[in-house]
């Protein structure tokens, strides 16, 4: 069984054309993988429809920029698979 | 329609919220100074404007599920495909409809038809951005009460 991370790096392999081992937990998905905020789009869209939720993309957009959070906290992929993680058990709670 | 000045919906056929799904219509004029340049003698509605029906007629849609509360801005095509050629006088039905509502983007799917002929479809990215401002907004909102848009349907 794949785990979150494996999920996400191959969907960020795939849609990004990034090779997949340079893929890593805590590769930053715009500072180490270059990946700008339109790929993210369809990042987030592939993995809204993987998992089943919806990433609340303007949240932590209006957080990081009233700096109550950091990119690393939502955008360091064991970061990100860990939000994924939450999302998904709030949605079977 | 007015093909210059980007006007590329003559009215909504139907807008079904709950179906996310939009139909518009439009007849190409048999003038346009697009014409003069694409082509000469041969006037053929430039596959690019096609691409911007479908765009705007699923970005009213997207403005519709979204209550009117931000302006969807196009920010990709996929798979656009032109099938069929589009002449002076022709009439176009667009369906347009919601593939994934995102949070602060929405992905839609575009078909426009002339009867039951197929002349082009594509997926469309948008981004929502706020308006730029109030004034802006009012413009949006009598453009569609201009067009018959069923808004009291949708705007929060």
């Amino acid at each position: 069984m794949s785990t979150t991370f494996d999920k996400v790096a191959d969907i960020i392999a795939e849609t990004c054309d990034i090779p997949r081992e340079t893929i890593t937990p805590d590769s930053h998905a715009i500072d180490d993988l270059k990946i700008d905020s339109l790929d993210f789009l369809d990042i987030a869209f592939a993995i809204d429809k993987a998992f089943g939720i919806k990433l609340p993309l303007e949240q932590w957009t209006q957080k990081i920029n009233d700096g109550q959070a950091t990119t690393e906290q939502y955008f360091v992929l064991k970061n990100l698979c860990a939000r994924i993680d939450e999302l998904i058990a709030a949605k079977g709670a | 329609m007015r093909l210059e000045y980007f006007q590329m919906l003559d009215r909504f056929v139907a807008v079904k919220a709950d179906e996310r799904w939009i139909k518009t219509e439009s007849k190409v004029p048999m003038e346009s100074p697009v014409f003069e340049g694409h082509f000469p003698g041969y006037p053929l509605m430039p596959g690019v404007l096609l691409i911007e029906n479908m765009a705007q007629t699923c970005g009213w849609l997207v403005s519709a599920i979204t209550g009117f509360t931000g302006l969807p801005v196009l920010a990709g095509v996929k798979n656009a495909k032109v099938r069929g050629a589009v002449f002076p006088g022709m009439d176009l039905s667009t369906e347009g409809s919601i593939v994934h509502e995102g949070s602060g983007f929405a992905i839609a799917q575009g078909a426009i038809k002339s009867g039951d002929t197929a002349i082009a479809d594509a997926q469309l990215t948008y981004r929502l951005i706020p308006y730029p401002s109030p004034e802006f907004q009012n413009t949006m909102v009598t453009w569609a009460k201009q067009l018959d848009f069923p808004l009291q349907e949708f705007r929060k």
